[in-house]
């Protein structure tokens, strides 16, 4: 009969209690793993959708990102194809990378002049290739609200929008909403109507050309020279951009276009190099290594920024999620911890005499304290188990049940999903956690177990 | 060497301010293999005295020395320890550990006085045979008599063959003919075993067994009867 089987006796005793104690602990454990679920869920998505979008990290001029959001041609990066060369080579880089591409950021108004609109839009310049092929990184294989682009294959000229520009720009072709007054059907000439036949042929030709001819856009932005410039553009798409925000301003275009309306004839510049690497810790060694290769090249005046830095939103996301997982996992620590605590405090004193009869017999001090320390640990043991296993079976069925939720500031719901199997650390955590909080409960009974005068104990009725 | 030798012992409790004096320059030689039965009424110090003899209280003053060792300067580990090896207890209330079995009971103290298995087994079996009871081996306490939980209880303080064992009323809890037999049963393994046996008790038939009576009354010896031969000495005057 060693300490451990005695412990396990001593909890099959009073099951009615044990189970309850138990119960305490898997509702605990339970809601602590959901939630830490959910805010799994919610980080490793918004990490994924950013990282999609703008890569694991950038190469930009100093101060882009503060100060030249609004002034791209300030701040453009000059001969970035041999840098660019120079990274995709780089026998270091080469085997962390999933894609190194540029992009041209501009500012300018898009206007669509035949229905006497214009417009603010935030246009990017874009190798779509290469953007659909970094909408496919998924390291952690959430779901992906990512659509590739459809510029792949389209004309120069041809530019996608947010829902929120078309909206405003009112390409109502481009709308699932019936109540978009385009207005920009010319009226009919008036005067002697033409033969049938040319009315019939000039309605074909009009009704295969119309959703083009109403598609298109003029896109007026400053040169580097200042000078402004116009492109007309064919919009062929309006996406949902999910922030509402940038659903509104959202436009993306090929890069030639974008760097011919900016630079015209003179060289081609972008605004940043886009790094997307394999893995997400592979961050620190690659910016690493990209500064030593702008060191190498001279490009002093370039810097490396992460994807937390270039989207403030992804560390206070996280930062939210995380001090509302701690205030909660607190909470239920310290039920948990009474709990245990309250129980392991009437076991002690329900056999105080079983206890000065183990002392009188020899049983060490240490030995008392070992028997109740493992009984907790035993509680928490199975109550870790079971709380895992139902953890496990709740996160099947919310992932399985099609609740969703609009975030605030998003244009769409999102699924509601919690990573509870596919989170090792958080399960670690919890699991390390609550085992923990059972011997700290257990801790304080056992030692004034341990410590009881044997023969007050004896005494004991 | 007695098994145990009291020099000049006294003990205090204080019940806050108030001082109660429960023993008080008491100074005794347990002699060796013999029944000892400390005798007196309620509230004279017989438990307290057992309790020092036992190792499991220390004195305010004065010297124990049990199996020749000086204890109560002992720190509490090796006071554990000695105990374990040199020191059984029979408990009024049995005080069997209630999800052990019988069988494991009894071999609880081996366990703690880290006896390899092959010679726990052959102890306890014979302990068991001893106290006639290797039909009940597998029951719990609980589904044992008054008696049969005693037996048990005198089973589990010899096991590890100690020189000493102390019983604190072990036949107030049953009724006299159970009594009897335990005191039967203690009296026979006693000499078998060649154990000093010490009581505290005022159960007349537990008297009529001894060989040495101590009296004590208010704290202090006042008397001692020892059976040497046949003859009957006689120290001190009794309540």
């Amino acid at each position: 009969m060693n300490t451990w089987s005695l412990a396990w006796r001593n909890l099959l005793r009073n099951r009615r209690r044990s189970l309850t104690t138990l119960l305490a602990m898997v509702i605990g454990l339970v809601a602590i793993l959901i939630f830490g679920g959910y805010r799994s869920n919610i980080a490793y998505g918004t990490q994924t959708g950013f990282v999609q979008q703008t890569g694991h990290l950038q190469v930009q001029r100093k101060g882009y990102y503060l100060d030249g959001g609004d002034n791209p041609t300030a701040y453009g990066i000059a001969g970035y194809e041999a840098l660019l060369a120079h990274i995709r080579q780089d026998p270091v880089l080469a085997p962390m990378l999933v894609m190194a591409t540029p992009t041209l950021q501009l500012g300018g108004i898009a206007g669509n002049f035949s229905a006497g609109v214009s417009r603010s839009v935030m246009a990017t310049g874009l190798i779509p290739e290469d953007r659909n092929r970094m909408l496919e990184w998924n390291e952690y294989g959430v779901i992906s609200y990512a659509q590739p682009l459809p510029l792949v294959g389209a004309p120069g000229d041809a530019v996608l929008v947010g829902m929120g520009v078309a909206r405003k720009l009112k390409l109502c072709a481009l709308l699932d909403t019936s109540d978009c007054v385009s207005g920009g059907a010319p009226k009919a000439a008036e005067g002697a109507g033409v033969p049938d036949d040319i009315a019939a042929l000039s309605s074909l030709e009009g009704s295969a050309r119309a959703p083009s001819a109403e598609n298109r856009i003029e896109m007026l932005a400053a040169t580097a020279r200042g000078a402004p410039n116009v492109a007309s553009l064919n919009v062929i798409k309006a996406s949902n951009m999910g922030i509402k925000a940038l659903d509104d301003v959202y436009m993306a275009m090929h890069l030639a276009q974008a760097q011919r309306l900016i630079y015209g004839a003179a060289t081609p510049q972008v605004t940043a190099i886009l790094i997307q690497l394999q893995h997400t810790a592979q961050i620190p060694a690659a910016r690493q290594r990209l500064l030593a290769l702008l060191a190498e090249s001279g490009q002093t005046g370039l810097e490396v920024l992460d994807f937390e830095t270039l989207n403030p939103t992804y560390r206070q996301t996280n930062e939210f999620m995380d001090s509302m997982f701690g205030f909660i996992a607190l909470l239920i620590g310290v039920i948990v911890l009474f709990t245990i605590g309250n129980t392991m405090s009437t076991a002690v004193v329900e056999r105080t005499a079983e206890i000065g009869t183990l002392r009188a017999m020899g049983l060490r001090r240490s030995g008392i304290r070992r028997l109740f320390l493992c009984e907790a640990l035993q509680l928490g043991l199975i109550g870790a188990a079971i709380g895992v296993l139902s953890a496990l079976a709740v996160a099947y069925a919310i992932n399985h049940s099609g609740w969703s939720w609009t975030p605030p500031g998003y244009a769409y719901a999102y699924l509601i999903l919690v990573r509870v199997g596919e989170d090792l650390p958080l399960l670690a955590g919890s699991v390390t956690g609550i085992i923990g909080v059972t011997l700290l409960s257990a801790w304080w009974p056992a030692r004034r177990a341990a410590r009881s005068m044997i023969v007050d104990a004896l005494r004991h009725a | 060497m007695h098994p145990v030798s009291l020099y000049n012992v006294g003990k205090v409790y204080r019940l806050g301010a108030v001082e109660v004096p429960a023993l008080s320059d008491i100074t005794l030689d347990i002699r060796r293999g013999v029944f000892t039965v400390i005798s007196g009424p309620s509230g004279s110090g017989k438990t307290t005295l057992l309790n020092l003899i036992g190792c499991i209280d220390t004195p305010d003053q004065g010297e124990i020395r049990v199996a020749g060792q000086t204890v109560q300067a002992m720190p509490d580990d090796a006071l554990s320890d000695f105990r374990a090896h040199h020191i059984g207890f029979i408990f009024q209330s049995f005080n069997l550990i209630p999800v052990l079995t019988a069988y494991e009971n009894i071999e609880y103290p081996l366990r703690l006085a880290k006896v390899g298995a092959a010679e726990r087994r052959q102890r306890v079996e014979a302990l068991l045979e001893a106290v006639g009871l290797e039909s009940r081996r597998n029951n719990l306490p609980a589904q044992l008599s008054g008696g049969q939980r005693q037996r048990v209880a005198i089973a589990r303080a010899l096991a590890t063959a100690p020189g000493l064992v102390l019983a604190d009323e072990p036949t107030a809890n049953l009724d006299s003919q159970t009594g009897a037999e335990i005191i039967a049963l203690m009296r026979r393994m006693q000499r078998e075993q060649d154990v000093s046996f010490v009581f505290s008790s005022h159960d007349p038939q537990v008297h009529a067994e001894a060989d040495d009576v101590v009296f004590i009354r208010d704290g202090r010896i006042v008397g001692l009867e020892r059976q040497r031969n046949g003859q009957t000495d006689v120290q001190g005057g009794r309540s």
